[in-house]
């Protein structure tokens, strides 16, 4: 296959069959809804979603010096990382600038499976191997994203509608653990994560196993309890809604962690870790900007990079807007000067050369 | 019903007795999704140029300008529309007409696009 061609996941046929219209992201054929963003946003807040994230990369590191390695290659704690547990991480760029947010999980000691985003891919892969020659020790990387088929199952029945299929027990798995067992006779790994801020499960699927059989097991499973097939469009809405950072739009190489509101995730006090120099200084110099969450108050939608003003002047941008599916009103969210990020502060969103009003609001919004 | 007729940016005007209806294709809703906004930025008595934008319409994923089909003057816009957008969903080319016009020259509905003709340059003829 040419390299710039658009890709099919492994579920493609399925998606389609089951009414996805779909486009290209991310160089897949996915799609961007089903029924529609709105009916599927409620459903996964109300019942449960299933979605097809084969996009996303799977990096895969061991050795002797892979935890080590890692310890020092992302924000967060890795050697205190026990196996089965799985945490959220920036990996930062030495001035502080992020190259991309992921998941990592101790899948044993000196073996983890990272999570990454669809767009960095093979950024990430040429990052990963420039810091593993810079380090010198035990490490063997493998970028296995074309190897998995990722499912994901959000909204509050998933667990009803997961333990039908599968005899692994769900309620040992508590949130950011995994487990690997059978589910609709296939076997893979499962992990308690997601992007929707509901409980919910993503079923990593390799090359031995059929992830249609997960797919078509899951939508039977779930018929009664009204699960639907969810699409792209609704997995931004109902990450907005929670607050979550989108890589590109949030997030970026220009931005650092603590200004992003993602500060939990970075362990300033363990050893030296790539980043960790320039953070300190942001952190000593105070932050200049924030992420902020605002909701309009007509009815204009905010969108990425239009501009934020308070004051009579430009404060901030926006960088991710939507109408909320289940506030019924557009919310966004953006960075502002740290002077104007109190909740409650009035501010104007430039929509169109017009002004409209907004506020600073508590996020994740519900 | 008097026929309707059809642009390539997917609008649409037909003559309902002395007025002709604007509004956007079923195409168009279809591909926007939900719309969750629409902008009016004419009211009865201001002037439509063709071509010219006169409305806007988000749906949640994005934003789209209305172009006018026809030029005329504004006799009504569509409350009904602008209250409840969601009808442009369900009745793009029925009940959901976004303004009427009194039409100034009647020749340029007459050299618009028939519905075969439009179907065609959506990939649908």
């Amino acid at each position: 296959m040419a390299s710039g061609e658009v890709k099919k996941t492994r579920l493609y046929s399925q998606l389609v069959k089951a009414g996805g219209d779909m486009i290209e992201f991310a160089g897949y054929l996915l799609p961007v809804r089903f029924t529609g963003i709105i009916p599927e946003h409620l459903a996964v807040r109300s019942s449960a979603g299933i979605f097809d994230l084969s996009h996303m990369g799977e990096f895969f590191f061991e050795g002797d010096d892979s935890a080590r390695f890692l310890h020092h290659l992302l924000a967060n704690d890795i050697l205190g990382l026990e196996k089965s547990h799985i945490c959220y991480t920036p990996m930062l760029y030495p001035d502080g600038g992020i190259v991309d947010d992921l998941l990592c999980y101790c899948l044993e000691k000196n073996k983890f499976m990272l999570i990454v985003n669809a767009s960095n891919i093979a950024k990430d892969e040429e990052w990963v191997r420039e810091q593993i020659k810079k380090f010198n020790g035990d490490v063997i990387f493998n970028n296995r994203s074309d190897e998995y088929t990722l499912i994901a199952i959000q909204g509050p029945r998933s667990q009803e509608i997961l333990s039908k299929i599968t005899d692994i027990d769900l309620t040992k798995i508590k949130y950011y653990m995994w487990d690997a067992g059978i589910v609709a006779g296939q076997e893979v790994l499962l992990s308690r994560t997601g992007y929707t801020g509901e409980d919910g499960f993503e079923i990593y699927v390799d090359l031995t196993s059929d992830p249609a059989k997960i797919w078509e097991g899951l939508w039977q499973a779930g018929k009664d309890y009204g699960l639907i097939p969810i699409g792209l469009g609704a997995r931004d809405t109902l990450r907005l809604e929670k607050k979550m950072c989108l890589y590109g739009n949030d997030i970026d190489q220009t931005t650092n962690p603590l200004e992003a509101g993602i500060g939990w995730t970075v362990k300033l006090d363990k050893d030296d870790f790539i980043g960790r120099g320039a953070l300190l200084k942001i952190k000593a110099d105070g932050l200049k900007r924030k992420l902020v969450g605002f909701k309009m108050l007509d009815k204009a939608i905010p969108r990425h990079d239009y501009l934020i003003f308070a004051d009579g002047k430009p404060v901030g941008k926006v960088t991710s807007g939507t109408f909320s599916p289940s506030l019924s009103i557009p919310v966004g969210l953006g960075y502002v000067e740290t002077a104007y990020s109190p909740i409650d502060t009035r501010l104007e969103i430039e929509i169109r050369e017009q002004l409209h009003p907004a506020v600073v609001a508590k996020a994740p919004f519900l | 019903m008097g026929e309707t007729r059809y642009t390539d940016t997917h609008e649409w005007v037909r003559q309902e007795g002395e007025e002709q209806l604007v509004g956007i294709t079923d195409h168009a809703q279809h591909e926007l999704g939900e719309i969750v906004y629409l902008e009016v930025k004419v009211s009865a008595g201001d002037k439509l140029v063709k071509g010219k934008e006169f409305a806007v319409i988000e749906s949640v994923k994005a934003a789209s300008d209305v172009y006018a089909p026809i030029s005329g003057e504004v006799t009504r816009v569509n409350d009904a529309v602008v209250q409840n957008t969601g009808l442009i969903n369900q009745d793009a080319e029925g009940s959901a007409w976004i303004v009427a016009v009194k039409p100034t020259d009647i020749a340029e509905f007459n050299s618009m696009m028939d519905v075969a003709a439009y179907k065609k340059a959506i990939g649908e003829g």
